[in-house]
């Protein structure tokens, strides 16, 4: 038993946040608890952030697509851009911010891709016909035996 | 975005009237914040009670908001909601801020 949506939108923060919403808003029909809810919004959150700060960083109208597929146990949710590809055509490995600095030096960013990393249980990046294709997974709590 | 400014035993309190920090609202956040702590008290207290989502943005702009305040003063959270707490959890940011459970809480520790 699969469940899939989608939703498309042009690559701005409002419209990000719109989209972002729509999707936690159709994963509310299948009772995902909250924190695990909460856990999937802030990693959605800094993976289209990240399309839109850097793979359409020169441009206003590019398209995101995401789409959720839901079986029993696990959670995908695929992004999808036209942007260009990942640095190296890869994930970036996700290092804990460095906040041991005085309070100048306290980063202000950078914290994106290591969210995502703890709080997805996979990632998987793969380029396709000028397409980046982000997949973060998500496992499932198994539903209380009644 | 939305901040109010009140002080209470010496501390200028900023709420957020809004339920989101994020990438469409962080530099309005930063820009406000600055407004709002130009001048005034040493301590601020920000009451996060009303947010309830903040991404890695929103934590940059309340950390570019601290850094505002400079050396001599400083910012306290207050009221984090889950999410919240679980992304400066996360970040370990919250070992850099001190984090009041509610905002009563975080005025009460002025005193002492």
């Amino acid at each position: 038993m699969a469940e899939t949506f989608a939703c498309s939108f042009e690559a701005t923060e409002q419209s990000a946040r719109s989209c972002i919403l729509a999707v936690m808003e159709g994963l509310r029909d299948i009772d995902l608890p909250a924190d695990r809810a909460g856990d999937v919004q802030i990693a959605l959150t800094e993976a289209v952030n990240n399309v839109v700060e850097h793979a359409y960083a020169d441009t206003s109208n590019g398209e995101i697509r995401i789409q959720c597929d839901l079986s029993s146990d696990l959670l995908k949710i695929r992004i999808i851009d036209t942007g260009p590809p990942l640095p190296k055509g890869e994930l970036p490995a996700g290092q804990p911010a460095d906040i041991s600095g005085p309070l100048e030096t306290l980063p202000e960013g950078g914290f994106g891709w290591y969210l995502i990393r703890q709080l997805t249980c996979k990632l998987h990046y793969e380029r396709q016909a000028g397409s980046n294709l982000l997949s973060l997974f998500f496992e499932m709590p198994s539903k209380p035996v009644s | 975005m939305s901040l109010t400014s009140t002080q209470a035993d010496g501390a200028q309190i900023v709420t957020v009237n809004a339920d989101r920090i994020d990438a469409a609202m962080a530099i309005q956040f930063k820009e406000d914040m600055r407004t709002e702590t130009e001048s005034g008290p040493d301590r601020v207290i920000l009451d996060l009670s009303l947010v309830q989502f903040i991404d890695s943005s929103g934590l940059g702009a309340i950390v570019a908001a601290m850094k505002q305040l400079g050396r001599d003063r400083r910012l306290d959270l207050a009221g984090p909601t889950p999410m919240v707490e679980k992304v400066f959890r996360l970040t370990r940011m919250d070992t850099i801020f001190t984090l009041y459970a509610s905002l009563n809480d975080a005025v009460s520790a002025n005193e002492t």
